[in-house]
């Protein structure tokens, strides 16, 4: 999302170069003041000024165990509640760690979804081979961590429905995602094989957008909407916790609804 | 510290009995005051990520946690806190018969009458170890909201697993707002109740050492008892 504190008029970029090397040897010095005082300041305390380490240490502790309380309240068997097609946002909201404006469309055509970990039948999937595979559409809320919500329609072969396909072991763990603008992620393998967790493949009965994941994404609706990876690459079946992009920031892993 | 209250009357059995605040009430007490600050605070935070009043934010002197996760973080482990500690002070609070012989009855003149000598500034503070109507309601006020809080808590943290709750609440914006609205409730019983207890210093002394001590409560509902059945 664009900030709201970012101008709309930038300045006149020859203004920036005429000015760039005082601006920079002006950046050079403060950051050195200010890293040596910041630097002081902390080995007076011994923690970062922030975020003291053993208080973000607990917060982690307790947040692990909160993902184990969210994994023990998922019921595998809730569906999230569906609404009507009419009231599908059109377009949806753009959302990522980056500005709409520095989105790079993927190649439908030369796409490949790679597939690696306890997967029996490793071979990358082309996207006419995986809209082969039966179809299914929702129509369900995303919820996002900050707080906004809307209603859009997804569809797709169910990520159940393609595990089950190349003989992945429905035992593991997790299933983990690696996407085209590096946002890797992961789920549990409950919300993995949940019925309302597709591959989509089309927004509101139209080939998704460039923006919000073309040619392929991932959309759950038993989670916030930072678990749901556009662009993706490659899908690998594990045991071993990855992680993903937020959560090495600090959000909850389980994320779940 | 012999005779706290001068005016026991002789015939009533003299002052042995529990504190106005008994120990674990005044934990708990101390514990809620840390946790309803860090709740608040975070939940400042995690608000200001997506406000629900447009350009209504919080200074970031007011927010717990740098960023969003972090106030996530803050809140989500506070909120076990908040709620363990909450739901012994309930039990607490019915079991001991705290809450009846405390905050109940609530009279309407009276409550009126209250009201308007408060308008006044004239704010009754002789006897503290009865509360006056105002008080009585603000008190089951802010019980409610806490619980309140929990509830819709509850419902905008799973709103998939609860979605019974959140169509019950309105939906998922609205109890969204809700959450908020709790909130505001909260902090305007904070301001008041912080306000008066400085204003009336010996109420927060009450709080930390446990005030006068009161008639044992058992002899007393006992008597009742015996009375009520008497008759």
């Amino acid at each position: 999302m664009k900030s709201p504190f970012r101008p709309d008029l930038v300045p006149d970029a020859t203004l920036l170069d005429e000015h760039k090397p005082l601006i920079g040897s002006l950046e050079r010095r403060g950051l050195v003041r200010g890293g040596l005082s910041l630097g002081a300041l902390a080995m007076l305390t011994g923690c970062d000024v922030k975020r003291p380490e053993a208080v973000e240490s607990a917060l982690l502790a307790i947040s692990h165990f909160n993902d184990v309380v969210q994994a023990m309240l998922f019921d595998p068997n809730k569906l999230a509640p569906t609404y009507p097609a009419s009231m599908i946002l059109r377009p949806p909201k753009f959302n990522a760690y980056y500005d709409v404006m520095d989105v790079k469309p993927v190649n439908g055509a030369t796409w490949r979804l790679e597939l690696s970990g306890l997967i029996a039948d490793r071979r990358p999937w082309t996207l006419p081979q995986l809209q082969a595979l039966p179809q299914t559409s929702m129509v369900i809320k995303h919820i996002c961590v900050e707080g906004w919500s809307y209603i859009g329609g997804w569809t797709g072969v169910r990520l159940r429905t393609f595990l089950e396909h190349v003989g992945a072991d429905l035992r593991a763990k997790y299933v983990a995602f690696k996407t085209a603008d590096d946002y890797p992620s992961s789920i549990d393998m409950a919300t993995a094989l949940h019925p309302q967790t597709l591959l989509a493949t089309q927004y509101g009965g139209d080939t998704l957008a460039d923006p919000f994941g073309y040619p392929m994404r991932l959309r759950t609706a038993t989670k916030l909407g930072y678990k749901n990876p556009k662009w993706v690459t490659a899908i690998e079946v594990t045991n071993k916790y990855t992680g993903g992009y937020w959560e090495e920031r600090g959000f909850s892993w389980f994320a779940g609804l | 510290m012999s005779r706290v209250n001068d005016k026991v009357s002789p015939v009533t059995p003299p002052p042995v009995g529990w504190r106005l605040h008994p120990l674990p009430l005044r934990v708990m007490h101390w514990i809620n005051a840390v946790v309803m600050l860090v709740m608040i605070t975070s939940g400042w935070g995690i608000y200001d990520d997506d406000v629900i009043i447009r350009g209504f934010h919080f200074n970031s002197f007011w927010r717990l946690g740098d960023w969003a996760a972090w106030s996530l973080n803050w809140h989500f482990a506070g909120m076990w806190f908040l709620a363990l500690n909450g739901l012994t002070y309930l039990v607490y609070g019915f079991a001991s018969g705290r809450f009846r012989e405390k905050l109940l009855p609530i009279r309407l003149p009276e409550l009126a009458q209250t009201v308007v000598e408060t308008l006044h500034f004239k704010i009754a503070h002789e006897d503290i170890t009865v509360y006056n109507a105002v008080q009585k309601l603000l008190y089951i006020v802010v019980i409610l909201a806490g619980i309140a809080q929990v509830v819709t808590g509850l419902a905008i943290w799973k709103p998939v697993q609860f979605s019974g709750l959140v169509s019950l609440l309105g939906g998922f914006q609205t109890a969204r707002v809700l959450h908020f609205a709790g909130m505001v409730v909260i902090v305007g019983f904070l301001i008041v109740h912080v306000t008066l207890a400085l204003l009336v210093p010996k109420t927060l002394w009450a709080m930390v050492a446990g005030g006068p001590r009161l008639a044992m409560r058992g002899q007393l509902r006992g008597s009742n008892a015996r009375q009520g059945h008497a008759t």
